[in-house]
């Protein structure tokens, strides 16, 4: 191990690294604006000037940027003496020359890492007495807040949205003092990654526009630790709540899953936690004279003795889960009407992809990576999945790959992994090979290799071709076509060329022949014993955990219901219009003596429900979710919400009670839900290693959801009560709501707030790594409840395709949106403005075919459905196709893929 | 010592005149050099030879071009496609040498770029030109598509089996593009910021390829080193290093103008040819290399013009092109106006520089326009050290240092009355 020496002292380091994050590993405090532990180092901003000495007897030493240089064995430096902390301090001062010093009305005061590193640095008196350099801002959109005035140019922002996260519209204008950081003209950001901007900038540039809204201090927020329910990667996040509102959701650092970033839907879907159209009290349907059926509030004891008294009157129960609602909200569902009544509440269709994709992951021999060592992979081929819109943060992921085989030609010129500017200089001319293959252009295109736009069963040939190519004794569809054969041949190429060999798909295209083509392709590579890694999306964000249960589909309930096996039927957090056909659903809810529904949402199903029970949101309560590969990870309850809203299996737990069948004691915290789950399905068995139970304590003590410095404890809801209102127990988690507890390092799945005196901003989470981007204390949060079967020799796949087209027949294909296809994201107003209106997708040569042009409003007709729209006409994507964006109003449920006609609108 | 009248780098050139076609160059022994090196010599001979010559770059640092180039990776392994850049974005101010090679004899740098491209193996040679040498644009394109023309440039030089591609790129005009990494992040369409080093531009350059960044000047006399040899090349000099240099005066002399002069010739001499000072004006200082070197005094008047001499005496030779201030000129004002520009041509990218040079600048300004106070001169004492060698990515606040600091010893007790009488005495 290399030996450095700071101010004489010597320090043994692991190496590779540079000054600057050896000093941070060594908990020194440097000070630091363009470096980012994510991005690299540049040496822009000069501020972690160290003084270097050439030996022992070397009194003079010269300033360098620990940035810049490597932590060689031997290498001597301080960080201590009087030029180097004259020269940092110059540089706050220089860069302070042009600041607005409104850091009282600044929404980063209090969290703000320029704030920090003036503290850090001891400069305090302004000598500069001349006029300040303003600028303009610009109106980015809804998502962030511009005011250039604040900016240091550090180039973070820059270097994150264009160069880590492929974004097209920022950048650095001017020269010199007039560095300008936005867009060439007022205009939303384009990236679906913008706003991790707010996180990256050291100061108040970019600042979280709905955060604006219901603004609060970094040091009044109570928060918990908890998980992304946007989509299924899990990423992990906290909330930070204030009298009773959802305020923000801030990235929470975890090297397995999402590492410093989340998307724009995570960051900023979480309004809808705050809707005034929840329901607050339990609903029961009632009728007026004329027949009129609406919803009025009964009281909690209300509800429970009705619903209790309609379940024991011999109904024949039935449960229809979710896959937004926690493990234990459905296992909660499925002990109260029995494991054989329990259906998972997913479409057929979702139902048999999620099985296959779920048998190829258990059964196979290939590994699935992490979100976060998707970035570790130096060869890629997506097959079927358009990521940017599915899986967002696995796109972020997948455009690092492409540095990795520059980098590693880097290495071999002595440049180190952490030389930002040097190793992006080589993607330009040589990008690591990252095939992309799918049925529409997407955003993660322009870092490809090369693209290819198929129909999903010229997508599951071009899998079935490569997977072939790899293993002959691997079987390979017929008659494809000389591009697809040169394509395939390409891609197995690149993928056997590689040293980590990653492919990626998923049920986006609705194609099980895709899911099994992509699991041929990585088994074809781990047989020729490359260490291949295989990675499946998922849409939802406990879709992979309601799979791990079982159970039968949405449809399979309907048919329950339809032959009288059941008449009464419990819905949990399940909008079944989104999922299954609306006649079906309709005759379902008509047929059911009784339906009850548990959500916070109080969507088209709750509304024609004989009971809707107020759900938790993911902020307001306790649950485990199960992500994409099978990771489990515990949200905890952030606040607890008003009225009589609480978690879903709290509610079932009441009901089975009021059933009489339960015993008042049985099941009846949280971690009761978790044991009996573990006990009753060996799926689950390792996830009370998620996170830590109710039990735990630190010293004695719980841990605190309030920071050390939270204000007003006593003086909030003054206008309520004079007296201080009591704070309530939770005997769900480790977690008190209140100041009280242990406030310093706990293991990171209970850990929330990073702060540590002197760093108050985003970049405390570098002082509690153990290095550098590694993990926390206690390792990442979260247990993988899906291991590969090494030495797996599953048979392969034979190459099929499911959807022969016909000559001359439109396939209809669903396209998933980052905005506006996630049902609670879709309520948030910020995403909500950011959704497109209605449209669909063809080919030019299809569109002339038909006589369209782009603007044309059409109609297409899929099965019974007829969908109307205007026409976008894009080159990137599949002949003989029409693409329908999925889950929007009008698109809440098509069962697609489908056979499809399009025809002119006659009624525009 | 040779007589000053070898002026092999301009002896073809002629004032307000278009440069010779190819066939009139040709004629005159023009690439014979390149007919030369191709038929008879290898790459690291090439090499050698300017290694021997002891030629130095003319853009300013004075590194030795040889020794640059033996840096690159040669042979079947070696990255590619390697590229040769030719800085030609002179922006130095006072600095007009490149531009009377580039108007003037175009072909003598073609002649150089071959030798130069060969002696690398690069497959690709960049000019990058300033943005305003509309003149020498006009006639580089023209003499680089008679090049092509016949032969010189492209596939399979005159049957040689060497190719070359040669692409003129016209610069939008910053100063920072005459620091070779930001001229290489320019020519690549990025922001013309500097590059951190290492890598230096030899292993990952252009595009990440080996590139060899080298000034016009350095180019122009390849052809005559090769042609007439080390020995001779070395005799041009009057010190250890090889060849005449060009040698410019601005200011209030008689005569400013430029000469090709042995490399070690005197300031004064230089001064001479400049006719000396005006009438009524007598010599304060001089900034012998461009902006960016510190000033020297009439003490100096026989210091001789090279590398390490004018470095012994605490100044640069830089591009060895001279701005004279005389005894009516204020030398406050003169460090402002080159303060002012400097800090205008800061690219942005390091704190230092983007926010200190614009401090400095209105300091100066406030000190020449009545409104210095006595603790100025400590905060521009203290900056010269703060943006000094090392302290900044790049080399342009520290050469913008140079006459500043230089100028506060020199210049101190002008200073000091602005500061006291409020007021700029020459106003």
């Amino acid at each position: 191990m290399p030996t450095i020496y700071i101010d004489g002292k010597p320090h043994a380091i692991d190496g590779g690294q540079n000054l600057l994050e050896a000093c941070i590993e060594l908990g020194l405090n440097v000070p630091y604006f363009c470096w980012h532990p994510a991005l690299g180092s540049v040496g822009a901003c000069r501020q972690c000037a160290v003084k270097q000495y050439k030996d022992e007897s070397d009194s003079q030493g010269r300033i360098v940027m620990s940035c810049m240089t490597p932590a060689t064995d031997g290498i001597r430096i301080t960080v201590d003496d009087g030029d180097s902390k004259d020269f940092r301090a110059s540089v706050i001062e220089w860069m302070m020359t042009n600041h607005p010093h409104d850091c009282p009305v600044c929404d980063e005061g209090g969290e703000c890492h320029l704030q920090d590193m003036t503290l850090m640095t001891g400069h305090n008196y302004r000598n500069f007495r001349f006029d300040k350099k303003t600028y303009n801002n610009q109106n980015l959109g809804p998502l962030i807040n511009h005011e250039m005035n604040r900016c240091i140019q550090c180039y973070r922002c820059v270097r994150y949205y264009k160069d880590y996260a492929g974004g097209g519209d920022l950048d650095a204008f001017a020269a010199h003092h007039h560095v300008y950081f936005g867009r060439s003209q007022d205009g939303t950001l384009e990236s679906e990654f913008s706003g991790n901007l707010v996180e990256v900038c050291p100061t108040g540039v970019f600042t979280d526009k709905t955060l604006k809204r219901h603004f609060t201090r970094r040091w009044d927020y109570t928060t918990a630790p908890s998980v992304c329910v946007h989509c299924a990667l899990g990423c992990n996040i906290t909330p930070g709540e204030r009298y009773g509102k959802l305020r923000r959701i801030r990235n929470r650092y975890n090297r397995a899953v999402n590492g410093y970033f989340l998307c724009d839907r995570g960051r900023y879907g979480y309004e809808f936690v705050n809707s005034g159209k929840r329901p607050k009290a339990p609903l029961r349907l009632q009728r007026d004279g004329t027949g009129e059926a609406f919803h009025v509030p009964v009281t909690r004891d209300e509800a429970m003795n009705e619903i209790g008294a309609l379940l024991k009157n011999g109904a024949k129960t039935i449960g229809i889960g979710s896959p937004r609602a926690s493990l234990e909200a459905n296992f909660a569902l499925r002990v109260l009407v029995g494991a054989e009544n329990f259906y998972l509440g997913l479409s057929k269709i979702e139902y048999s992809l999620l099985s296959t994709i779920l048998e190829i992951v258990i059964g196979g021999p290939a590994r699935q990576p992490g979100l976060g060592a998707l970035k570790d992979h130096d060869a890629v081929f997506v097959l079927g999945e358009d990521l940017t819109n599915v899986a967002p943060l696995a796109a972020l992921s997948v455009r690092q790959t492409i540095l990795n085989q520059p980098r590693a030609e880097s290495r071999k010129m002595g440049i180190p992994d952490w030389n930002d500017l040097a190793v992006r200089r080589v993607i330009d001319v040589n990008k690591g090979p990252l095939f992309i293959a799918a049925p529409f252009g997407g955003k993660l295109d322009d870092a490809a290799t090369q693209t290819f736009f198929g129909t999903p069963s010229q997508l599951a040939e071009l899998g079935f071709a490569v997977a072939h190519a790899i293993d002959p004794a691997c079987p390979a569809a017929d008659g494809i076509s000389a591009d697809t054969a040169a394509f395939a041949k390409r891609v197995a190429d690149a993928l056997r060329a590689a040293e980590k060999p990653l492919v990626i798909s998923g049920p986006s295209c609705g194609s099980e022949s895709v899911v099994r083509a992509a699991a041929n392709v990585a088994w074809a590579l781990c047989r020729t014993e490359k260490p291949a890694s295989l990675y499946y999306t998922a849409h939802e964000c406990n879709t992979t955990g309601l799979g791990l249960m079982s159970g039968g589909h949405i449809e399979g309930a309907a048919e329950a219901i339809r032959n009288g096996d059941a008449d009464t039927l419990i819905i949990l957090e399940n909008d079944l219009y989104r999922r299954a056909d609306a006649a079906l659903v309709d005759e379902m809810l008509s047929t059911a003596k009784d339906v009850v529904v548990v959500d916070h949402l109080y969507h088209p199903t709750a509304q024609k429900a004989s009971f809707v029970l107020p759900a938790a949101s993911f902020a307001e309560g306790d649950g485990t979710i199960v992500n994409n590969i099978g990771r489990a990870q515990r949200m905890m309850q952030v606040y607890k919400p008003e009225g009589e809203i609480t978690e879903s299996w709290r509610w079932l737990r009441r009901v089975r009670t009021a059933t009489g069948v339960g015993q008042s004691t049985d099941l009846l915290y949280f971690d009761s839900f978790i044991h009996a789950l573990v006990d009753e399905i060996p799926a689950f068995s390792r996830i009370l290693e998620a996170a830590p139970s109710a039990a735990f304590r630190v010293g004695g003590q719980k841990i605190p959801r309030q920071t050390h410095r939270f204000s007003g404890r006593t003086a909030m809801k003054a206008n309520v009560a004079v007296s201080e209102t009591a704070i309530a127990s939770d005997p769900d988690s480790a977690f008190s709501f209140s100041m009280e507890g242990f406030q310093m390092l706990t293991p990171a799945a209970v850990m929330s707030s990073f702060w540590v005196p002197g760093w108050n901003s985003a970049q405390a989470i570098t002082r509690f790594q153990e290095e550098v981007n590694g993990p926390l204390e206690g390792g990442d949060p979260g247990i993988r409840l899906i291991e590969p079967m090494s030495g797996s020799t599953t048979p392969y796949f034979s190459a099929t395709s499911n959807q022969p087209s016909k000559a001359g027949q439109l396939v209809a294909i669903p396209r998933y949106h980052i905005f506006g296809s996630e049902e609670l994201s879709s309520i948030s107003p910020a995403i909500a403005e950011l959704t497109p209106a209605l449209y669909v997708m063809m080919h030019p040569d299809d569109a002339q075919d038909s006589r369209l042009q782009d603007g044309d409003i059409v109609e297409v007709q899929i099965g019974g459905a007829v969908i109307t729209a205007p026409l976008r006409i894009n080159n990137d994507m599949a002949r003989a196709c029409v693409v329908v964006p999925i889950g929007f109003t009008n698109t809440q449920h098509v069962p697609l893929p489908a056979p499809a006609t399009v025809r002119r609108g006659g009624a525009q | 010592m040779r007589n000053m009248s070898e002026k092999p780098l301009t002896e073809r050139i002629r004032p307000n005149e278009a440069p010779a076609s190819l066939k009139d160059y040709e004629r005159a022994g023009g690439y014979a050099s390149v007919r030369k090196c191709l038929s008879s010599m290898q790459p690291a001979d090439v090499t050698q030879l300017v290694k021997d010559g002891t030629l130095r770059g003319r853009g300013g640092a004075g590194f030795p071009t040889g020794i640059k180039w033996s840096i690159v990776p040669q042979g079947a392994d070696a990255p590619r496609p390697k590229y040769l850049v030719v800085n030609a974005d002179e922006m130095e101010p006072g600095t007009f040498k490149d531009r009377v090679l580039l108007e003037g004899d175009p072909h003598q740098l073609i002649e150089g770029i071959i030798l130069a491209s060969f002696a690398i193996q690069a497959d690709i040679a960049y000019i990058f030109l300033r943005g305003e040498y509309i003149v020498a644009q006009e006639r580089i394109e023209k003499a680089i598509h008679e090049a092509y023309e016949a032969g010189f440039l492209g596939k399979d030089i005159i049957g040689s089996g060497y190719c070359l591609e040669l692409h003129l790129h016209m610069s939008i005009g910053r100063y920072i593009c005459g620091e070779e990494t930001a001229l290489l992040n320019a020519l690549e369409g990025k922001r013309a910021t500097p590059r951190a080093k290492p890598p230096f531009p030899q292993a990952s350059g252009l595009w990440g390829k080996p590139t060899i960044v080298n000034n016009v000047e350095t180019l122009s006399t390849l052809p005559h080193i090769v042609n007439r040899g080390v020995e001779w090349f070395k005799g041009l000099s009057r010190t250890p290093n090889g060849g005449t240099k060009l040698f410019g005066v601005s200011g209030k002399v008689k005569r400013p103008g430029l000469w090709e002069l042995p490399l070690g010739t005197t300031v004064g001499e230089i001064m001479d040819l400049a006719g000396g000072m005006r009438d009524g004006l007598s010599l304060r200082g001089i900034i012998p290399g461009g902006a960016s070197t510190d000033f020297l005094g009439p003490e100096h008047l026989d210091l001789q013009m090279d590398f390490d001499t004018v470095g012994k005496a605490g100044s640069r030779m830089g591009t060895g092109t001279m701005i004279v201030l005389d005894d009516k000129t204020c030398p406050v004002g003169m460090v402002h106006n080159l303060t002012q520009f400097f800090a205008h041509e800061s690219c942005g990218w390091c704190t230092p520089c983007r926010d200190g040079l614009p401090w400095l600048q209105n300091v100066l300004w406030a000190i020449e326009t009545g409104r210095g106070r006595e603790d100025d001169m400590k905060m521009l004492h203290r900056h010269t050290k703060l943006l000094g060698p090392g302290m900044t990515f790049c080399a342009l606040a520290p050469g913008a240092m140079a006459p500043l600091g230089s100028a506060l010893t020199r210049f101190k007790d002008d200073f000091d009355q602005h500061i006291r009488a409020k007021r700029c005495p020459w106003r």
